[in-house]
């Protein structure tokens, strides 16, 4: 470790003066582990290969999805190429965004045992011998800062604890730009030398290798790239036994939030996530996001006197809920699934939202602008586009399970659409406008 | 392309030109999302640490520099003094003893603002539910996983034996 080395980059001199002032403490740093080594490591690398584009593209189309809402808005080149998200299949939000949230947290094992597995590169002394190596150190920050804040920001965000302060739709989303970025440039730079690494050693024969055969990684000395030990400790663990419990790590993962999602039986099995409580057995017993009380709804203002006005082709129509309860009535199985990554599925009755369009004398509606009687907060009003506003199963729900809404659940009206991100469909409706021909 | 000149270069470099273009490309990107995001967004004068550039180097500080050195001395004393190979006759005891702690760090580490309470108003207004019985479910769950694994560990010992 000590030896002279002369492969420095230019200036050499400076490079080399880097290398000779190492920090003292960093000599005692022992690596121990007979685990670590280029295999292993590309062995994780391969699982987050495979898997972490999937939580960047549901990430991206969560964007995509929230359409005229989408936050941040102001974003320059890294707006994304938007398109009307659509309505068919109603679980399509459902899937990204339990997608998203469900298998990023599945991952967060991986993460850290990739981590753990090539620390030893971050104490390695000196940090860099060239140029390269350090802007490769500046691109694996973006990397791992990345990552580490998605996920933290993520974790955060899905349990509403806001102790960040700052905005998370502002901190995910270019924390994300920051994060692909590093991802796109480490695999880039990696991918050579993990296809290398794999083929070093063979998967089903480490499966079947037991921890007292359990040897150190056999590396050429420099494509090692310090993560075999010089003086590994005797295995306490199998290769296998480091594989099964990262496994076994997502699996109690999955299994401690997929019930958000999944819902029925296995919703209990979320049993620390907040959308795993048990909401009781009754038809309005489900789960509520943000409450009356919390968006300042008072009954007052649902009640008797509340009127729906509708804006369009003409004068305003204003209809009270007896008047929309004597219209046809429509029945929908629709889940309602949140950015959060939870969903819920129930049946809703209402009006369809085409039949309050062709009210104000709209025929073909090509988008609605939805209020709600909650006067602050981001998500008062809604956009929805021509797919949303005209399908079959597009409501302005009054009921739900043959019920009338809760106050919680929005009543006296809620609009419900098919695959739409859960927060844009308006609660405690007081007008709609609707746009179209 | 490997003329003497461009092999020169890239021993000055420590690299190839791509490896140079990619570097660059990537850090005009990020450039480009800090411009984008712009300084007011990245940092809070006034309350620091609710900053997102403070957050976004924060969370590797906190991985590498005490995250990693808090389990990796915690296995370090759970393994003292073992320098060689187990006696094959005995059954190790460290393992079951690692797989409880890695359930209990990790749903703490995921599920932590939910066992401490720390939803307060929001959490209540989100779901009209309270945290309460977070803390009480992550207890019996670390429990459990350490039964089980003491379970596991007497079957495996009593095997042994005979």
């Amino acid at each position: 470790m000590t030896e002279e080395r002369t492969d420095y980059g230019f200036p050499a001199r400076a490079w080399a003066g880097i290398a000779r002032r190492r920090p003292p403490g960093l000599d005692r740093v022992a690596w121990r582990s007979p685990l670590r080594g280029p295999w292993l490591t590309s062995v994780l690398g391969a699982v987050l290969l495979a898997s972490i584009p999937v939580v960047i593209l549901t990430g991206l189309l969560s964007y995509v999805a929230y359409g005229e809402q989408a936050r941040p808005s102001d974003v320059g080149w890294l707006h994304l190429p938007m398109f009307d998200w659509p309505t068919d299949p109603s679980w399509l939000f459902r899937l990204t965004q339990g997608l998203h949230v469900g298998l990023g947290l599945v991952l967060v094992p991986v993460v850290l045992a990739k981590l753990w597995s090539v620390i030893p590169r971050l104490f390695a002394w000196p940090p860099a011998r060239s140029a390269a190596q350090a802007l490769e150190r500046l691109t694996l920050l973006m990397l791992v800062g990345g990552l580490l804040f998605e996920i933290v920001t993520g974790v955060l965000n899905i349990q509403y604890d806001y102790v960040f302060g700052f905005s998370f739709y502002t901190a995910h989303y270019y924390g994300a730009w920051v994060f692909i970025v590093g991802f796109v440039s480490h695999v880039a730079l990696k991918l050579p030398t993990m296809v290398r690494s794999l083929r070093t050693r063979s998967l089903r024969e480490e499966l079947r290798t037991r921890r007292a055969d359990t040897r150190p990684e056999r590396v050429a000395p420099d494509d090692g790239a310090g993560l075999v030990a010089a003086d590994p400790a005797a295995p306490t663990m199998s290769r296998r036994g480091l594989l099964a419990l990262v496994g076994g790590g997502s699996l109690l993962t999955f299994a401690l939030t997929a019930g958000q999602t999944v819902g029925g039986p296995t919703r209990r099995l979320a049993l620390l996530l907040p959308r795993g409580l048990d909401s009781g057995d009754g038809p309005l017993d489900f789960p509520v996001n943000k409450t009356a009380e919390a968006a300042a709804i008072v009954t007052a203002s649902t009640g008797a006197t509340w009127r729906l006005s509708l804006e369009g082709d003409g004068p305003t129509v204003t209809l009270d809920r007896e008047q929309l309860l004597a219209m046809t009535q429509h029945t929908a199985v629709l889940p309602i699934a949140c950015v959060e990554g939870w969903s819920t599925t129930q049946t809703w009755t209402g009006v369809r939202l085409r039949d309050l369009a062709a009210q104000v004398g709209i025929g073909e509606p090509t988008g609605a602008f939805v209020k709600s009687l909650q006067e602050q907060g981001a998500f008062k009003a809604a956009d929805l586009n021509a797919g949303q506003v005209s399908h079959a199963d597009a409501l302005l729900a009054l009921q739900v399970n043959g019920v009338d809404l809760s106050l919680d659940h929005g009543f006296p009206a809620r609009i419900i659409v098919p695959a739409m991100p859960g927060v844009l469909n308006t609660k405690w409706v007081a007008s709609i406008r609707f746009e179209g021909s | 392309m490997s003329s003497p000149r461009s092999t020169r270069w890239s021993r000055a470099y420590g690299a190839s030109g791509w490896h140079l273009a990619l570097m660059l490309g990537s850090l005009v990107v990020v450039a480009y999302v800090v411009a984008t995001v712009g300084l007011d967004a990245l940092w809070d004068p006034d309350v620091w640490w609710q900053s997102i550039a403070v957050w976004f180097v924060g969370a590797v500080v906190l991985h590498d520099l005490v995250l990693f050195p808090l389990y990796a001395l915690a296995d370090r004393l759970l393994t003292r003094g073992r320098t060689t190979a187990p006696d094959p006759a005995r059954v190790p005891l460290v393992n079951h003893v690692r797989v409880p702690s890695l359930v209990a760090a990790l749903t703490f580490l995921l599920f932590f603002p939910g066992i401490l309470r720390r939803g307060g108003d929001t959490y209540v207004n989100a779901t009209g539910l309270d945290q309460d019985p977070f803390l009480l479910r992550w207890l019996l769950l670390v429990l459990a996983a350490y039964f089980v694994s003491a379970a596991v560990y007497a079957v495996r010992w009593v095997r042994v034996r005979r």
